[in-house]
């Protein structure tokens, strides 16, 4: 492979913050059917109970996704017929603090912070959250491969929460 | 003390909606409820060795689960003797000594005080044996932990009464290797404990509130939760405890161990053998996978519900904590499967927890029972469904109906107006 191939196929910071954020829009907006082909067919959706695990298989996690639960994820939320989606909760997220991880070809890791803000039924709440994305190149096209969402208080009580993180 | 008419706010077939928004029967209740019978703190899985020990609450009150160099397990409120501090802030852990970081007193595992600094600052000296840590009467029924204010309360055993054979059948699901705990989800709503208390045994909300659940099984599961059409019932086991059957073919888990293995646990079959079980462990930890095909609710804060614990902790009049505990296979010292374990979590994630397909829309629910709740002051909570129960089922002489019916919750009002008027 030749070195311009090579920069071809990186992928930069810009591009990788364009994409979350784009990914968080899409979100806020409720608009989770073009949210699904964002990933990679063994993409991992991740969102842990256990604040330091890495072993996500073989521990309790708030959600543990593969390409098959998040269509049935995203069904549910749109499905109208879910009590706690359906009026759905309006949020406002924000994705900073960008550090790269990790590059390789085509590939890039990074971790960010989230801090999301949820109003429903005359009260406001907010969610805080260390979010690692591996971003991946699939025929020119960038893809999410792997998010993890840490949120703050994962290990302490949460809420019903009728979206996606 | 109270001047309210508790017994006129309960009668057989309905109870007061004062029940979910008055903060002096909330009070009333960590009084007269919480401090008066056995309260689930834990399961012995959590204090898996010497010296362990989970955080835990009897009512609205913190104490410490803990677990000695002997294997004793006690329950201690969670203050220091000397000026209330929380003497442990860790939600479990190892350790011998809890030690409060405001003046330095410690504790034994066992409550005991150890050591007190500057000690000849009281002239008149300190009786050490007056000052452990407060022990609460601790008794275990199948592993599970409860433990009680009220020292002369019956035995645990008594008091679970004929609950105790569906705990037996519940922790089958060990698939012979026992059951530990593997996780927890923790989330509040805001509304009153009774309100949740009511729903373990509710299968009539079920087809209803979990649709998406349901549309998201495959067709033969989706069957299998057909709760209301399958034949179950509820059941009145006293003390306010009740069981609801929502699959009667998954009540023993060690029956029909010959039947073919469902399709869709195929995949999980082939990882068990290659995990080097024999054909007959493998079916017996198939069956177990999904848990038992029952709820059963006991008064007044856990339920063995399918496959999980489900614990409530009243807050306040009109805020609940819930934990889902999933449990899998496996005592203290083995890991049977972690395939099967593997299993287990990803079922527990699918329907539990603030973002499962499930809980969510219970929440929800729950929600909104206390905010109607606040429309009109003289307005009852109806529940009086109920049928006759499947012929045959239920114990004789017990109080019954079938699946959908509100036996269950009426079973535990009664026990409320008992216990609140006694």
């Amino acid at each position: 492979m030749s070195t311009a191939t090579m920069t071809e196929t990186a992928i930069s910071l810009d591009e990788a913050t364009r994409f979350i954020w784009a990914e968080a829009d899409m979100l806020d907006r409720l608009d989770y059917k073009p949210w699904l082909p964002l990933w990679t067919r063994d993409g991992c959706y991740t969102i842990p109970v256990e604040h330091e695990t890495q072993d996500f298989e073989n521990q309790l996690n708030v959600a543990h996704d593969d390409e098959e639960m998040r269509q049935a994820r995203v069904k549910r939320l749109l499905s109208g017929f879910s009590m706690s989606a359906a009026p759905p909760a309006r949020t406002v997220r924000t994705v900073s603090r960008f550090v790269v991880t990790g590059e390789g070809e085509g590939r890039i890791d990074l971790r960010a912070a989230m801090v999301l803000v949820e109003y429903k039924y005359e009260r406001t709440r907010v969610l805080a959250a260390d979010v690692t994305y591996r971003l991946v190149r699939e025929e020119g096209a960038i893809k999410l491969d792997r998010k993890v969402v840490r949120l703050a208080n994962c290990d302490d009580y949460l809420h019903g929460i009728g979206y996606l993180l | 003390m109270s001047s309210t008419d508790y017994a006129a706010l309960v009668k057989q077939d309905r109870v007061h909606t004062a029940l979910y928004k008055d903060a002096a029967i909330f009070e009333e209740e960590m009084e007269r409820i919480f401090k008066n019978t056995w309260v689930w703190v834990g399961h012995e899985s959590e204090l898996p060795g010497a010296n362990t020990f989970k955080k835990s609450f009897v009512g609205n009150q913190p104490v410490i689960v803990t677990r000695d160099k002997a294997g004793e397990i006690r329950t201690l409120l969670n203050r220091c003797r000397h000026r209330a501090a929380s003497v442990c802030e860790k939600k479990k852990g190892k350790q011998s000594v809890f030690v409060c970081p405001y003046h330095g007193w410690s504790y034994d595992i066992d409550g005991g005080l150890r050591k007190v600094p500057y000690a000849d600052g009281y002239p008149e000296g300190l009786d050490r044996e007056e000052f452990g840590l407060i022990k609460l009467r601790t008794e275990v029924y199948q592993g599970m932990i409860f433990a009680t204010f009220k020292e002369d309360i019956e035995p645990l055993v008594e008091f679970l009464g004929p609950a105790r054979k569906w705990m037996d059948l519940f922790m089958k699901q060990g698939a012979g290797f026992g059951v530990k705990v593997l996780g927890e989800h923790k989330f509040r709503f805001p509304g009153n404990w009774k309100i949740q208390l009511e729903n373990t045994t509710d299968a009539y909300h079920f087809p209803i509130v979990h649709k998406t659940f349901l549309d998201s099984l495959d067709a033969e599961t989706e069957n299998i939760f057909d709760v209301i059409g399958s034949g179950g019932w509820v059941e009145d086991l006293g003390h306010g405890h009740s069981v609801m059957v929502m699959i009667p073919d998954l009540i023993d888990l060690d029956e029909n161990l010959d039947a073919p293995i469902p399709d869709r646990f195929a995949e999980l079959a082939e990882e068990l053998r290659a995990e080097g079980h024999d054909e007959d462990a493998v079916r017996k930890i198939v069956r177990a996978v999904g848990g038992t095909g029952f709820n059963l609710n006991l008064f007044p804060n856990v339920a063995c519900s399918m496959a999980f614990f489900r614990v409530l902790r009243p807050v306040g009049v009109a805020e609940t904590e819930i934990q889902h505990v999933a449990i899998g296979m496996g005592d203290a010292r083995t890991t049977p499967s972690p395939a099967g374990n593997r299993a287990r979590l990803r079922l527990h994630e699918h329907f539990q927890g603030p973002m499962g397909f499930g809980t969510p829309d219970d929440a929800e629910g729950w929600e909104r029972v206390q905010r109607g709740a606040r429309a009109g002051d003289d307005l009852w909570i109806m529940l009086n469904r109920g049928s006759e129960a499947p012929e045959g089922r239920p114990q004789p002489g017990h109080n019954a109906g079938d699946a959908s019916s509100e036996v269950g919750m009426r079973a535990a009002y009664q026990q409320w107006k008992r216990m609140m008027t006694a």
